[in-house]
Parts: structure tokens; C-alpha cells; sequence
């Protein structure tokens, strides 16, 4: 395998091949960037054989007696880890749009005149836009992992050189696991470190919680390096990432900035048309018995999922229950509520705010969680699917309930995955959404690109009404006598091209700019080139 | 007449609405530019409606520019026939059609708790204002919209009336104060509206003149369906001539006051205790009981604090009003919540209902309770507060068969 890319990234390949009708009915090409793929076979089909994937034998003969891993700069760092053409360097979000350590490293290898990167984020953001020049002039080949904003737009436009591949935050463990993707250098921003190169998230200036999207990363990569600007006398408590599995450790004086650390969609929405999307959520899992003394569930980080956790709070005070666990995406409002004792733990695998930091630093029921843990496609069981109600958002749903989170109705490649696919595994995952934002309708006939399979998504709850998949006949009937406003998907797509017209599908090229993945590693969906 | 105009908004957080450009030609053609981040799905469709209009009002030589930001077709209806309407002269209009939601009729007793007040040039909250559910929605001409807008609001008002769901809700028209408001009405009384709000009301003369103008409209476009008067009491000499103001047509169904103008016409300013309008609304409250009509309570302006808004609402309601406006779409279910009757409130109006249906099974012209006689006002209030206790759905509309 590792020979095959060699050659091939050699000679002049195609960006992709071998085109193939999936199990849910997309093309997708099953030759990507010169390496073999599989066509997604739908949901719980595929199953990998063999043994994981094990990077280099270290021997600890060949590392400082002292401990003392500590260089002067990343560049000597990169040099040492043998930074050459082709390479895949991995980074982690924790840093948000304050990442401050990505951008230099290909500031770097543009320097040092390498090329053909590729480019493994657990997610990018906003303040990378700064690496398109370098996707221009072929330092770095492709992204594999999200495509946020800008570079979405970039690649959308069919201008990166390699195809871009779409993972899950599991998605991209398994493919760590599985040896899918081998990281040659993985560089780990942290907020504080020692010189061994233990590192943790919880404290220094740039304090960002947890580093848990890095925690693969740093088993599997060939070369490690640790970068901080807190460098702390050994040993760093918590070591949330293990000196052991570290080559290298740079201090700088600046690895992220705090303010843009912190999430912008962080405070509970004060639209009142999302407000009431909330509330009608809280009601429905009210109604149906979805919460209950001991439940346990998952709300992100936007401003609708956050007030509806604030409502499942005023549920669970008003009954005096206990929630078992959250899964987070933890910021202020979950913390209150582990904190006022009616939540029991936070599994948190990602922090959006300094409260959310403060707890996991001094409450030991507020626990750092990592892919690992919770979205893990090749371990034995994982949290995601353990979660009594999961909320999540989405760009379309169409009427099989499938539903799109990384394209506009335009076509536009603009979000990231994130957990959302692995997430869909919990025993109930709502869509609350509006029916349609700026005349653009939510709900359509079938989804400009498939992240999410039907089956998997039980509910979505729109301003107008609450659809409920005709598979979950239990909630169907559980919320019959409700009083709220369930009706067919279909009533609602209707009543969206009522109010907005119906849409027309947006003219797409053939040509295709990125795949979209399925958790277990199989390729659910295409995204074609915009039209300029 | 000049050649070139223009109308609607743009600008960065501009939502669902559209700017256009209007340039008549001696030659040439349409010519239709289109910026819209629906493009891709709509462009099509709105070019299509332009060129309809365009030729709809005979023009066959014109540059129209849209800059679009997700307009719906009632808006670019309006804002295109706003365009049209400032370079041409003509009575002719662009109607959509009236959806089947808008051709209900109101009542004049019917309950009006809540009216939520919606810009007349803002589109986007239009939209969804239906799906919070207030007793009314106003469409407001007068205050909200700018001096240079109101011309181009009358189109967007009229095409909503016609085309946006507004969820059952009673759709109410603020209009211009009197008389320029009086040509307003040209735009709303043949399209659905329920109900007229008249401001600055100060005397019987306003809402006559007000009614020969409906009149007028109601006959030219054959309507027989009643269309209420909600009078706004909002200076001295309004509070004043209240009851007048009150009596002054059948058609008035309720009688608000605005506290703001009010305060201010007084000479002082409005405070959350309300100390220095408690006359005023005291009048408005015998005034309209007095006239057997609706009293409505001002707006309760601090959008972020729900717990003064109960508080307000609940005085409100200590004071005799029936009801009162809101300015954002949260405060609707306070305002229910809090003018609706209590639990021992609902309690003691079904002890009176029940003893006053037993009291007319056995043919007795007394009704009584315990030991006490009951009045006759007391049992018609009872029998509201049960009314009112089912259409909220505190009390099954079975209560009495159990």
C-alpha cells in the first residue's frame, strides 16, 4: 500500500476513478488520489479484516536519557522529523480560529520548497485561508478533513490540485486505525507542555479544555512534535497526550489566541423564531418520554442546540431528575447544570468556553473524551451510540429524512463533518431546523449531498411542524396525543416550496471535487464543482 | 415625470428583501440585471415575475436592476411595483393572489390579548410572525417606517395581507394619523384586513372620517365583511374625549391607549410603576367598558426582561384591559399566560356557570351561590373567564358534562 502511493504520487495521476452507483444510489469514484476505496454498502455493512495499522518501532535508546526533547524552533523541528515531498501532516481544531500553528507549518515546508503535501486537520477553520496560496502552487497537494468556509469555497471551485476527502471525527480515527491514512508528521499545538513532551489542555494562556482530536494522532503518526508556548517543569498534570509517544517539543511565544479560541456560537440564540425550534424539541422529548430520570444526551455548540439544553434543564429541575451524562461540546450551560447536580457527568470532547475549561480543570466529573471513547469505528463499542437524544443541524433533510451538512442547496461546499455522522448512532437524533432560511427551503426532494443516511435520523423539528420517520411507529405514537404540530415530511416540504417556491436544482458540473465518507471508511457521496 | 427610481433596501443584514432599480427607455427592450444568493435555485423565477409586472403596467422599454437578498415574490412584487408606481402614473395594480388562510373574517369581540406590531417595511419579520401565534399581527404604516419609505411600505403591507400566512392570526393595519392615513386605506380595505388601527385618535371626527373612506372602498370592491376600528388614545385631549372616541361608530371593537405620545404630550416621561399615566388608563378602561367595547393596553418596551413584562401584564390586567401590544414575538406567550384567568379564578367561574345553569333549569330569575345572590354582570363575567379558560386550554371544552 505504502509503495503503491509512493509511485503513484510519482507519475501524473488522476484526481479520481473508477465511478461506481452506491449502495444509496450516488456515484462515487472508488480510485481517489491514486488509492483504492470502497463504495459505501450501507449503514452497519462494512467490516474491515486484518490488524490495525502500528507506526514505526520507536526504541527509547534513540531519545534523550534526560527527557529532554525540547528544540529551538519548528522548522528545526520539521527538518529532524524529515519533512519531504508528498507527506501527510496532521493538525487538531482545539484552537478553533485561533489556531496560530497550522499556518506556520506550511509556512515552512513552502520555505524549504516542499511539495505534494497532504494536509489532515481534524477540522479547519476561517483563519486557514491563509494556506491557499499553497494549495495554488502545489505545496500542499489536497485537505483531507473539513473544509470550512473559505477553503470549501476553494475547493468547491475544483482549484485544489488533489481531491478533497471528507471525514467524520471518527471517520478520521478509523482511517488513522485502520492505516487509511498514515500520518508522517503529526504537530500538536498545546496550551501547556512539558520538555518530555507531555501536554495538556487545561492550562496556560491559550487553555482550550482538552486536546482529544490529537490524542490519535499521536499514537499513529511516524513523527510527533509538540508545540507550546507554556512549557511547564516535568511532569505536566494532567498529560492529556503522552511524552511517550512524542519526538519533539518547540516553544513558542504564541500558539493560539484566546479570544477566537472561545466559539462564536457559544450564547444561547435570541431569535425567536429559533427559540420557539427549541422549545417545540424540548416538548416533543418531553412528550414522548425521550427524558427521564437518568437520560443521558448530546447538544452542540450552536445557538439553537444550546437553548435546547437550557430547556432540558428547566425539564430536569422541574422533576427533580439527574441526567446520567452529557456528551459535549461544553461551554457555561452545561456546566451550570453539572454543577447545580442535575447532571451526574460531562463527557466532554471538545470545549467552547473558559467555564468549560475551568470545570474540566477542577471538577473530576466533567472528563476529557477523545474519538477513542465515543466515536470509535473500530473498537468494541463506543459512546456516540449510547445516548439517549441527540440534537444536530443540517443544511437539507429531504423526505427519506437523509440529510446534508456540508453543502448549500447551491451546491457549495462550505461545512465540516465533524461528529455529526457518528453522533447519528445515538437511540434518537432530532434535526430541530428551520423550514427554510432566506427563501431557501431546509426540507427538499433529495439532498444536494448525502451525509446521513435516513434511517439513522428519527426526527426533525421545523418552526411549522415536527416530522417523525415513519420507522420510529413508537414515537409516532407516543406523540399522538401531544398537542404539537406533527405532520409528514412531505406535508413539510410542501408547505416550505409553498411559502418560498419551488426550488430550482443548481446546474453542477460533472466534474467532482471531493468525497464525502461514511464512519466506517466507505465513500457515501460525492461533491461536484460549482458552475462559475 | 422623472425616469429613473428606485425602491426597498439593501445593505449587509438585509434579509428577505430586495432593492430595485428602475430605468424607463425610449428603446431597447427589458433588460433585467439579477445579484441574489438564490440565484442558482430562483433566478429564474424572479426574472420571470419582473418581466411579468413590467408588462403588466404596459412598460416595454426598461433597465430594471434587482439586488436581491432572498425576497419572497410578495416583497419583489411590491418593491417592483413601488418602482413602477414613483415614475408612472397609474391606478393600476399588481395583485397576487389571496390565499384561502387570509380571507378569514374577525369578530368583534373576538380576544385580542396580544398584537404584535411588525414594521410595514420590513418584510422578514413578517414571515414567520404567524407561527408565534398572538391574537393579532399589525402592520404598521406609522411609526416604524421612515418618512421616505412609507410610500413604498403600503405595497409590501398590501401584498402581505394578500399572500403571507399569518397562522389564523387577526390582521390588524396600523395606518398614518389622520388624515394623511386616510389614504391608506385604499391599500388595505380591499385586500382581507380585519382591522384598522387609528393613532393619535382625539376626537368622534377621526374615526367617522376614517369610516366614510372604508365605506367608500367597501362598496366600489363589493365587500360585505366588517372591518373593525381600533382607535389609539395617545394625547390629553384623546384621553379626554375617550368615551367619545369610543362611541363614536359600532364598528369600533376596542379601544388602545399608546403610552409613549402620551407621556410625552403631558409633559413627563414613562416610568415601569406607570404612577404618571394611571388616570389615563383608567379612562381608556371606563371608556371603552362604558361603550361595551375591548380597553388594550400599551407596549411593554424592554424586550430582554419577561419577568417586569409579567408584572406589567399583570397590573394591566388589575386595571381592566383586555389585552395589550408586544414588539417581539417572546413576550406573546407572557402576555397569554398572565391575562389568562387563574386556577382559582376558573375554579369559582365554573361554581357560578354551574349554579346558573341550575338555576335556569329550575326557571329561577335568581341565581345563587351558597348563601350569596349572584348578579347578573358577575355570571356574564364568569361565563368570559370559562370561555376564555377553553380557547387557552386550561379547562376541556367538556368541563361541565363530568
Amino acid at each position: 500500500m505504502a509503495l503503491l502511493r509512493q509511485i503513484q504520487t510519482k507519475k501524473k495521476m488522476k484526481k479520481y476513478d473508477k465511478l461506481v452507483k452506491n449502495a444509496a444510489g450516488r456515484i462515487v469514484p472508488t480510485i481517489i488520489n491514486g488509492e483504492e476505496h470502497i463504495a459505501f454498502k450501507g449503514v452497519k455493512k462494512h467490516k474491515p479484516d486484518g490488524r490495525k495499522y502500528a507506526p514505526q518501532i520507536a526504541s527509547c535508546i534513540d531519545y534523550p536519557d534526560d527527557g529532554n526533547k525540547q528544540l529551538a524552533s519548528l522548522k528545526e523541528a520539521l527538518i529532524k522529523a524529515g519533512l519531504k515531498d508528498g507527506m501527510t501532516i496532521s493538525t487538531h481544531h482545539h484552537f478553533r480560529n485561533g489556531d496560530l500553528i497550522t499556518n506556520q507549518i506550511f509556512d515552512i515546508a513552502k520555505e524549504l520548497g516542499v511539495k505534494d503535501l497532504r494536509w489532515y486537520p481534524s477540522a479547519s477553520f476561517p483563519c486557514q485561508e491563509h494556506l491557499i496560496p499553497y494549495l495554488e502552487d502545489g505545496t500542499i497537494n489536497r485537505i483531507e478533513g473539513s473544509m470550512n468556509g473559505p477553503l470549501g469555497k476553494f475547493a468547491s471551485e475544483g482549484k485544489m490540485k488533489g481531491l478533497a476527502v471528507l471525514r467524520s471525527h471518527g471517520g478520521r480515527y478509523q482511517a488513522i486505525q485502520d492505516g487509511e491514512v498514515q500520518i508522517d508528521i503529526a504537530v500538536i499545538a498545546a496550551p501547556t507542555a512539558d520538555m518530555f513532551g507531555n501536554a495538556n489542555g487545561v492550562d496556560g494562556p491559550a487553555a482550550c479544555g482538552l486536546l482529544g482530536f490529537a490524542l490519535g494522532d499521536s499514537q499513529y503518526a511516524d513523527k510527533v512534535i509538540v508545540v507550546t508556548d507554556n512549557i511547564v517543569p516535568f511532569p505536566c498534570i494532567p498529560w492529556q497526550i503522552h511524552g511517550n509517544y512524542v519526538d519533539y517539543v518547540v516553544k513558542v511565544d504564541k500558539v493560539g489566541l484566546p479570544e477566537k479560541i472561545i466559539s462564536g456560537t457559544t450564547q444561547i440564540t435570541k431569535s425567536p423564531d429559533r427559540l420557539l425550534i427549541a422549545e417545540m424539541t424540548a416538548k416533543f422529548c418531553e412528550a414522548t418520554g425521550l427524558i427521564y430520570d437518568g437520560f443521558s444526551y448530546q447538544a452542540g455548540a450552536g445557538g439553537t442546540a444550546l437553548s435546547i439544553g437550557n430547556y432540558f434543564g428547566d425539564i430536569l429541575r422541574k422533576n427533580n431528575w439527574k441526567a446520567s451524562f452529557i456528551r459535549a461540546g461544553s461551554n457555561e450551560y452545561p456546566v451550570k447544570l453539572l454543577e447545580e447536580g442535575y447532571v451526574k457527568y460531562i463527557l466532554d470532547g471538545q470545549t467552547f468556553d473558559l467555564e468549560g475549561v475551568r470545570s474540566m480543570r477542577e471538577n473530576p466529573n466533567h472528563v476529557n473524551t477523545s474519538p477513542f471513547t465515543s466515536y470509535n469505528y473500530h473498537g468494541k463499542g463506543n459512546f456516540a451510540s449510547m445516548v439517549d437524544v441527540v440534537v444536530l443541524g443540517a443544511t437539507e433533510v429531504d423526505v427519506n429524512f437523509n440529510a446534508n451538512v456540508v453543502t448549500h442547496s447551491d451546491g457549495y461546499l462550505l461545512h465540516g463533518i465533524g461528529g455529526w455522522q457518528n453522533c447519528l448512532f445515538s437511540k434518537c437524533t432530532i434535526l430541530p431546523i428551520p423550514l427554510f432560511r432566506d427563501r431557501i427551503p431546509v426540507v427538499v426532494d433529495e439532498v444536494t449531498t448525502l451525509c446521513g443516511p435516513g434511517e439513522l435520523i428519527d426526527v426533525i423539528v421545523t418552526e411549522r411542524g415536527i416530522a417523525i420517520n415513519p420507522r420510529r411507529t413508537d414515537l409516532i405514537e407516543k406523540a399522538r396525543h401531544s398537542g404539537l404540530p406533527i405532520k409528514t415530511i412531505e406535508e413539510l416540504k410542501e408547505e416550505a416550496e409553498a411559502i418560498c417556491g419551488v426550488p430550482k436544482k443548481p446546474e453542477l458540473e460533472d466534474e467532482i471535487v471531493a468525497v464525502i465518507k461514511w464512519v466506517d471508511g466507505t465513500i457515501i457521496d460525492s461533491v461536484r464543482k460549482v458552475k462559475s | 415625470m422623472n425616469k429613473q427610481s428606485s425602491a426597498g433596501n439593501r445593505g449587509p443584514g438585509v434579509k428577505s428583501d430586495c432593492y430595485v432599480e428602475l430605468e424607463l427607455l425610449p428603446y431597447g427592450g427589458i433588460e433585467t440585471e439579477l445579484t441574489s444568493k438564490v440565484k442558482a435555485l430562483y433566478g429564474e423565477s424572479i426574472k420571470r415575475l419582473a418581466n411579468e409586472i413590467l408588462e403588466d403596467f404596459g412598460i416595454k422599454n426598461a433597465k430594471l436592476n434587482i439586488e436581491d437578498s432572498g425576497a419572497l415574490d410578495f416583497v419583489l412584487a411590491a418593491r417592483i411595483e413601488a418602482a413602477i408606481k414613483k415614475i408612472v402614473d397609474t391606478n393600476h395594480e399588481y395583485l397576487l393572489p389571496v390565499i384561502e388562510e387570509n380571507k378569514s373574517v374577525s369578530a368583534k369581540d373576538q380576544f385580542r390579548f396580544s398584537r404584535l406590531y411588525l414594521p410595514g417595511n420590513s418584510p422578514k419579520l413578517m414571515i414567520n410572525a404567524g407561527i408565534h401565534y398572538p391574537n393579532g399581527i399589525i402592520l404598521d404604516l406609522e411609526d416604524s417606517v421612515a418618512p421616505d419609505k412609507k410610500f413604498e411600505a403600503r405595497f409590501i403591507v398590501r401584498n402581505a395581507l394578500r399572500a403571507v400566512n399569518f397562522y389564523g392570526a387577526e390582521r390588524m393595519v396600523r395606518i398614518n394619523q389622520i388624515p394623511e392615513g386616510l389614504d391608506d386605506l385604499r391599500y388595505l380595505i380591499p385586500h382581507h384586513v380585519n382591522l384598522i388601527l387609528v393613532p393619535k385618535a382625539e376626537e368622534a371626527e377621526d374615526i367617522l372620517q376614517v369610516n366614510e373612506v372604508i365605506d367608500i372602498l367597501k362598496k366600489e370592491h363589493g365587500i360585505n365583511h366588517p372591518i373593525w376600528l381600533m382607535p389609539i388614545i395617545e394625547s390629553a385631549k384623546g384621553v379626554m374625549h375617550a368615551y367619545e372616541i369610543a362611541s363614536a361608530a359600532g364598528n369600533v371593537a376596542s379601544l388602545a391607549i399608546g403610552l409613549e405620545d402620551y407621556t410625552a404630550d403631558i409633559g413627563t416621561r414613562r416610568t415601569n410603576k406607570g404612577d404618571e399615566s394611571f388616570f389615563a388608563r383608567s379612562m381608556v378602561v371606563n371608556a371603552a367598558r362604558a361603550a361595551g367595547i375591548q380597553p388594550i393596553d400599551s407596549v411593554f418596551s424592554d424586550v430582554s426582561d419577561m419577568e417586569a413584562l409579567a408584572k406589567n401584564v399583570q397590573t394591566s390586567k388589575g386595571l381592566g384591559f383586555d389585552g395589550m401590544g408586544c414588539i417581539h414575538p417572546r413576550q406573546i406567550a407572557v402576555i397569554h399566560e398572565n391575562f389568562a384567568p387563574g386556577e382559582a379564578e376558573i375554579e369559582k367561574a365554573k361554581k357560578i356557570v354551574l349554579a346558573f345553569k341550575e338555576a335556569e333549569a329550575k326557571g329561577l330569575g335568581v341565581v345563587s351561590l351558597g348563601s350569596k345572590m349572584i348578579d347578573p354582570p358577575v355570571v356574564k363575567r364568569a361565563q368570559n373567564t370559562i370561555e376564555l379558560a377553553i380557547n387557552m386550554g386550561k379547562l376541556d371544552k367538556n368541563w361541565g358534562n363530568g
